[in-house]
């Protein structure tokens, strides 16, 4: 198929583009924004995959929700002085980090068992992780609530310091 | 299915293809005479009081996460509105339980105040 | 679309030799440069005029009436108005964000569109997570009036794009939960399989299944306008307070791709609707048997459904003030949410009380429905005919006069 594997390097050149843009760049505003193109990225990755759900959720809850959250984030913490990003570790310790962590990707994903899929129109994907979520994962899907009440909780705290009466 | 997906991939393509055709446009047919006056920021005729990146109120903030909390949670439930009609009784109890979870989080919200734009 | 190819390469219209995969892509071309040139572009342009002109009536004033028929040439003229401005950009913006703001803008609209049905087969993609899809493109909308909102470095832009983005997340929450009735009842995200779900007969509609989704229609509808930026949810834009919220510092042709997201997104707002509450394109069988006749009939009955909500929106915003900050948020939290939070548990306890429906039920909510619009109707009737009282017979004919004293 090496129309969808051009496709894929299209895809994947768009998201590494876009992170490194999140990386490099010294504006953190233009990081923010560049965050935009590495999730809509990962989204259509997840739909080539397959995993069409998945990509849309991506697109939902990660450009809806999370960027606009960083860039409120952003906008709400800067100084007047937007150019300036976080502070470098340093070019040495980052390029030590970086090794290790690329050996040992490198490392699981030659040590990961691939399995090819089946080529061939997959089934719609959302009905599979309801019963997935109602069957064998509906411990984890229930907690998953309680995880929820607890960010909600947390999120408050942080950031009304006032009780109300 | 994938097939489905290439139109979306076109409308991205297409959206800003419109946007840069009317750009375009703009800029042929459209005068060019720049002023410092007229690209001076616009504060209802008096001359801008400084740039307008200053800080904001927290309360967005508050929104934003507690949309994260509220959007995750429907998610949630997306797949589990397509199949409930088989699922019946039987997920409609597990999807108490998960909503009663959450309404606590909305209850506790609300008593807190942060629903509250002041 | 796909069907729509292979009859034609079975036909022989595709050149042998070919790659399908050549044609499927050049028929998506094809039709998605049609659909944005020939539909949605003009549509956002006409409202604009219908806009006006309603929003005339009800003042009791005449709206644009001089370019073309009754003013209806006054969209192209705004339009090639637009073209000829300057394209000013501010000197203290930001200017590579200023000038990409519009294009997200413009992707995130446009690409709505792909799951926004027309009728019977005519959909770009019939994705399986089509109405998930739908509501999950507006993050790319926020995105860019946030964007907007912060690269043209004025106080307005940034009040109003921070104002836009924290109202469109929070509606975002009770629409969604106003639609998981309707996913529930049809058991797909897929906008032609909830239409499908549905009959031509109001009461096989997904809004008069059960007294949930009745209201759940009223709350998508509601949060639909917010996400909108539509009266009385027009904060971010509000221009007695804002000048022109986000805006502000876009002049001519940028100016011109955000209003006519906005004014696009009204029709979206209608279409989506139709598809999940309404029954969508679906006619009754016997009408056509000829596809053609058929396709135009669909057409025809679901742009009439979309479009009157259209209508509905542009109303609202003629007759009702806009709200305040609080009052939107309070709107959103206090009482859609826990409303929608009902809607859906209730609709999910009557599925499982009722599982085939309650006929009764439908036939007297669609009853209350039609009741509804007949009301409606009478009271379009009477101001037209007052509006269409001379001079002098408002003056003259006592009875007319208090009649239209007493009511108006």
């Amino acid at each position: 198929m090496p129309v969808t594997t051009a496709v894929f390097y299209l895809l994947a050149a768009v998201t590494l583009g876009s992170a490194c843009g999140v990386a490099f760049g010294t504006n953190i505003l233009y990081s923010a924004f560049a965050l935009m193109g590495t999730f809509l990225g990962v989204a259509a990755i997840f739909v080539l995959l397959g995993a069409d759900f998945l990509g849309v959720i991506q697109l939902f809850v990660y450009v809806g929700g999370i960027l606009v959250l960083t860039l409120f984030a952003v906008m709400l913490t800067h100084r007047i002085d937007v150019q300036v990003s976080n502070r470098a570790v340093g070019r040495l310790p980052g390029l030590v980090v970086v090794g290790v962590v690329a050996t040992w990707m490198i490392r699981v994903a030659r040590a990961a068992r691939w399995t090819e899929g089946q080529p061939g129109p997959p089934a719609a994907t959302t009905a599979g992780i309801g019963d997935a979520f109602l069957g064998t994962y509906v411990l984890p899907f229930e907690v998953a609530s309680v995880v929820l009440l607890a960010a909600l909780i947390g999120a408050i705290v942080v950031s009304r310091k006032e009780v109300k009466g | 299915m994938k097939f489905q997906y290439v139109p979306v991939l076109i409308a991205f393509g297409l959206g800003g293809l419109v946007a840069a055709v009317f750009v375009a446009a703009g800029m042929f047919l459209g005068p060019r005479r720049p002023s410092p006056v007229k690209e001076a920021a616009f504060e209802c005729g008096n001359p801008p009081s400084g740039p307008a990146w200053g800080r904001f109120s927290v309360k967005f903030y508050l929104t934003a996460i507690l949309f994260i909390v509220f959007d995750v949670e429907v998610v949630f439930m997306y797949p589990w509105a397509v199949l409930f009609r088989p699922l019946g009784v039987f997920g409609l109890v597990e999807m108490s339980v998960f909503v009663l979870v959450l309404t606590v989080g909305l209850v506790y919200v609300w008593r807190k105040g942060a629903l509250e734009w002041d | 679309m796909q069907e729509l190819v292979d009859s034609l390469v079975a036909d022989g219209f595709v050149p042998g030799g070919l790659p399908l995969w050549v044609a499927y892509l050049g028929a998506m071309l094809v039709f998605g440069g049609i659909v944005v040139f020939v539909f949605i572009l003009p549509i956002a342009g006409i409202t604009t005029w219908v806009e006006r002109r309603v929003a005339g009536r009800i003042q009791s004033r005449i709206g644009p009436n001089r370019t073309g028929p009754a003013g209806f040439l006054q969209w192209l003229a705004d339009g090639i108005k637009s073209v000829l401005k300057e394209d000013i950009v501010p000197s203290a913006a930001d200017v590579p964000l200023f000038k990409l703001a519009p294009y997200v803008v413009m992707t995130g609209f446009v690409a709505a569109f792909v799951v926004v049905p027309f009728g019977g087969p005519l959909i770009i993609a019939d994705l399986n997570v089509g109405i998930l899809y739908l509501t999950a493109v507006t993050a790319l909308v926020v995105v860019g009036i946030l964007m907007a909102g912060w690269a043209s470095n004025n106080k307005w832009s940034l009040l109003g794009g921070i104002r836009s983005a924290a109202q469109i997340v929070s509606y975002e929450i009770p629409a969604g939960l106003s639609i998981l009735p309707v996913v529930m009842l049809a058991g797909t995200l897929s906008m032609q399989g909830i239409i499908g779900h549905q009959g031509w007969a109001p009461w096989t509609w997904h809004v008069f299944d059960n007294p949930f989704t009745f209201f759940a229609f009223f709350i998508l509808f509601v949060s639909a306008l917010a996400e909108g930026n539509r009266t009385p949810f027009d904060l971010p834009e509000a221009e007695s307070e804002l000048v022109m919220g986000f805006a502000t510092e876009y002049s001519g042709l940028r100016n011109l791709l955000f209003f006519m997201a906005e004014w696009g997104n009204l029709y979206v707002i209608g279409a989506v609707v139709t598809t999940l509450f309404l029954g969508g394109w679906q006619i009754p069988l016997a009408l056509a048997d000829h596809p053609v006749p058929r396709i135009v009939l669909q057409f025809a009955i679901f742009f009439a459904k979309a479009y009157f909500w259209v209508f509905v929106a542009v109303w609202l915003r003629w007759t009702l003030p806009r709200i305040r900050v609080d009052q939107m948020m309070i709107m959103c939290w206090k009482y859609l949410v826990p409303i929608a939070f009902v809607n859906f548990m209730g609709t999910a306890v009557w599925m499982v009380l009722f599982p085939a429906g309650v006929p009764a039920v439908r036939v007297l909510l669609s009853l209350t429905a039609a009741g509804l619009l007949v009301a409606f109707a009478r009271r379009v009737v009477f101001h037209v005919r007052r509006a269409l009282l001379t001079r002098e017979e408002l003056s003259f004919n006592p009875l007319s006069t208090a009649r239209v004293m007493s009511r108006g």
